[in-house]
């Protein structure tokens, strides 16, 4: 039902008269990029993914649980996730110098805030799941894909979770709503520019576990972009579950 | 996959996946119930009864459970007893008084250093600590001193003992090597030379690869028969 | 970790000449290689050795020459070994085994003159090309240093210059030329690593192996033109263990062999990988 709503919408999106009439790539508004997905990349961890959503490729690999006291924790009878976010120096095109940098600092922190809701860390009291992604290649949405392989990981991993995560990019271009933007697309300039809105949903409760806005949008366009994203990352959801269920 | 392949093969789900719909239904073991769905916790096999549903997870940390044979590695020596580690976030401990016969303290790296494994039993678990005896060696505990330890998921430690026993007993006499299985993964193997133990090292593995496979004992018996098994 | 009893079987495998997966003392474990890992990068690789996993990408850049190089391009070679591949690795500075892989790595590079740095002069004494090897681990199961060396070669051979308009000083990142970059392949170094333990000498350890070692000697070697006897351009001891002479002349000599051996895998790589370009540059033409 939400998609016709959608569908309604791309119609006024053409009447608005929008400067992006179509995508870059001839997708499709709510088309995504291609994606594949495949777990159990790196042997030694507990868990691992690789996510690549177009030409934006992430790794993911889960180690854990393991003992771990931390001197300020609130509260002793949860477990806590460690998550560290890099991307690799020759993953974009001008070199980003290895060592911590704070873009990848913030993007570590929103990603756990991302899975923590879903990591059932009752469970595991007085322990520490670390997550580790990488991203080997970029072309946009790479914390979306980042989070998608590391929701893989703690799957295969065997940490139990109340539910998968998944996350797309969604954007404005001009007037119209597109889902999984690529690195064109974040850099168009036309009318209004772009906007760029990483989303997580959980996959069972259509709950949001990452929201942040780059650009500005309407509050009335904003709702329409919700609604791309929970669509968008149904259609992920899928794709995760298939790669777990394929697992060798 | 072909129906038919499928038919070989058990249920896999993920975390957040809905397996089973009914008001009688009970959730079992990493399941919970949201309103009439019984929803999977685990990446794992579901495991469907007439009133319950459970999932038995593919991977993960060993839950350790009172009266399980595990084998650890002594971590360090303390003051009467050893912490011993069996993997995941446990503090394991071997009481001094938990061992058979009188050892005194100045005895104890002797008995078991730093880095021994030993077969060991789980006697009381409470939260991650857990304490472990040496008492009743009938059971087979004690320290390893040679053989071969394959590391193994604990999820697959149940296929590789069978029901009552019968899939390690199929590995046993066909590589002719003592096996012991610890539930939390390692499993010891000792034959009289390398290359059968070598031998029975393969076969676990094979069972490995192949644990969600159904009539999965006739394949391990085709695969010993296939690579040189004794029996 | 390893478990001691498992140290004592891979000892006494080693010492019998023939080890746990089967192999040779000298024989190496299966080797896979994939270009093109990032398309962001000027040239990349993936090298599998066994379960070993090592990615290279060579990025480029302009900048002003050494001092006391004015005219030449330079060259910096780093190692992560990113805690995605082992519990072992930890966020933070460089951990010593990094530092020294990637020493050992570009001395390799650099004394074999396997680049040549003069062609990469734009304006001499004003700006040069400079190129950066960036090496990253995703699994680690032994013999890291073999597995990056490799991969630092395949990506420089795989790598092509970034469209660069000289007037404004731009580089246009991710448009690529078809020039390759200035090397000089009969210099092309290979680098293999002999581990010992007790008496017994073996290349390409597993993670397991490589726990039991006492010691190591890495070997860089090329057969520059012109040159009678093959060339070691870098070598590394590590380890506490020491070596006679004569282990380390039939290490040397050993060196030789595997060289041919790895060479002719490297050139069947890269001819394919070349010829796959060349495919795909004719389709693009042809949709042009």
């Amino acid at each position: 039902m939400a998609e016709g709503k959608w569908r309604e919408k791309i119609k006024m999106a053409k009447e608005e008269k929008s400067l992006y009439k179509e995508r870059v790539d001839g997708r499709k508004f709510d088309e995504l990029r291609p994606i594949s997905a495949k777990v159990g990349v790196v042997p030694n961890a507990d868990g691992s993914a690789i996510f690549s959503q177009g030409d934006t490729i992430a790794i993911a690999a889960v180690y854990g649980p393991k003992i771990f006291h931390p001197k300020n924790q609130q509260n002793p009878e949860k477990g806590v996730l460690r998550v560290h976010y890099g991307m690799l120096s020759f993953s974009v095109g001008e070199r980003i110098r290895p060592g911590l940098n704070r873009r990848s600092q913030e993007i570590s922190k929103v990603t756990e805030w991302a899975l923590n809701p879903v990591v059932m860390l009752d469970e595991l009291p007085g322990t520490a799941v670390d997550i580790h992604i990488n991203i080997i290649q970029a072309n946009a949405g790479t914390r979306c894909a980042g989070i998608n392989a590391a929701a893989m990981a703690l799957a295969h991993a065997g940490i139990p979770m109340k539910s998968m995560v998944s996350a797309v990019a969604v954007g404005k271009m001009d007037k119209t709503i597109v889902a999984d933007v690529n690195k064109e697309e974040e850099d168009f300039e036309e009318g209004e520019g772009a906007t760029d809105m990483p989303m997580a949903y959980l996959s069972n409760s259509d709950k949001i576990s990452l929201l942040q806005l780059d650009g500005r949008i309407q509050t009335d366009k904003f709702k329409e972009a919700l609604e791309a994203g929970k669509e968008a990352c149904k259609k992920i959801f899928e794709i995760q579950k298939k790669a777990l269920k394929e697992a060798e | 996959m072909t129906p038919k392949e499928k038919a070989g093969k058990r249920e896999i789900v993920i975390p957040g996946e809905i397996i089973a719909g009914g008001e009688d239904i009970l959730p079992g073991d990493w399941t919970t119930k949201e309103g009439k769905n019984i929803i999977s916790l685990r990446f794992g096999i579901v495991d469907k009864s007439d009133r319950l549903t459970k999932v038995i997870p593919l991977s993960g940390v060993y839950i350790p459970r009172r009266g399980n044979i595990v084998i650890g590695e002594i971590r360090d020596l303390a003051m009467s007893g050893w912490m011993v580690d069996i993997g995941g976030p446990y503090s394991a401990f071997l009481a001094l008084r938990e061992c058979p016969g009188f050892i005194e303290e100045s005895e104890m790296e002797t008995v078991y250093g730093i880095g021994d494994l030993i077969v060991v039993k789980i006697s009381d678990v409470k939260r991650t600590a857990v304490d472990l005896t040496m008492k009743h060696r009938e059971n087979g505990l004690g320290k390893i001193n040679d053989g071969l330890i394959v590391r193994v998921n604990p999820h697959r430690v149940p296929r590789i003992i069978g029901k009552e026993g019968s899939m390690v007993k199929i590995i046993r006499d066909a590589t002719n090597c003592m096996i012991t299985v610890g539930q939390n993964g390692p499993v010891w193997i000792k034959g009289d030379n390398i290359k059968d133990q070598l031998f029975a090292e393969k076969a676990i593995n094979f069972i490995i690869a192949n644990t969600t496979s159904d009539g999965l004992t006739e394949k391990v018996e085709e695969w010993l028969k296939a690579n040189g098994g004794k029996k | 970790m390893t478990y001691k009893i498992t140290r004592k079987n891979v000892a006494e495998a080693l010492n019998s000449n023939e080890r746990l997966d089967g192999r040779k003392l000298l024989e190496q474990r299966q080797i896979e290689i994939s270009f093109g890992v990032s398309n962001k990068a000027e040239g990349s690789v993936r090298v599998k050795m066994g379960k070993t996993e090592v990615l290279a990408g060579i990025k480029m850049g302009v900048q002003e020459p050494y001092t006391d190089h004015e005219n030449e391009g330079t060259m910096m070679t780093s190692m992560e070994l990113l805690p995605l591949a082992s519990s072992n690795f930890e966020y933070g500075q460089p951990s010593i085994e990094a530092v020294e892989i990637a020493r050992v790595v570009d001395r390799g590079i650099r004394e074999s003159r396997f680049i040549d740095f003069a062609k990469l002069s734009i304006v001499d004494g004003e700006k040069v090309w400079s190129v950066f090897i960036d090496l990253v681990t995703i699994n680690d199961d032994g013999n890291l240093i073999d597995a990056s060396a490799l991969a630092a070669i395949l990506a420089l051979l795989a790598a092509r210059f970034p469209v660069y308009d000289e007037k404004a000083d731009k580089i246009e990142f991710g448009e690529f030329t078809d020039k390759k970059l200035p090397l000089n392949l009969e210099n092309l170094p290979l680098t293999m690593t002999f581990f010992k333990l007790g008496e017994k000498i073996f290349i390409d350890p597993t993670g397991e192996e490589e726990d039991v070692t006492e010691g190591r000697i890495t070997i860089e070697v090329s057969k520059p033109a012109g040159e009678k006897s093959e060339m070691i351009n870098a070598m590394q001891k590590g380890g506490d263990a020491t070596f006679s002479v004569e282990e380390v002349g039939s290490m040397v000599e050993e060196a030789t062999k595997i060289f041919k051996k790895l060479k002719s895998l490297v050139d069947e790589e890269v001819d394919k990988f070349e010829k796959s370009a060349e495919k795909g540059a004719k389709k693009k033409g042809k949709k042009d």
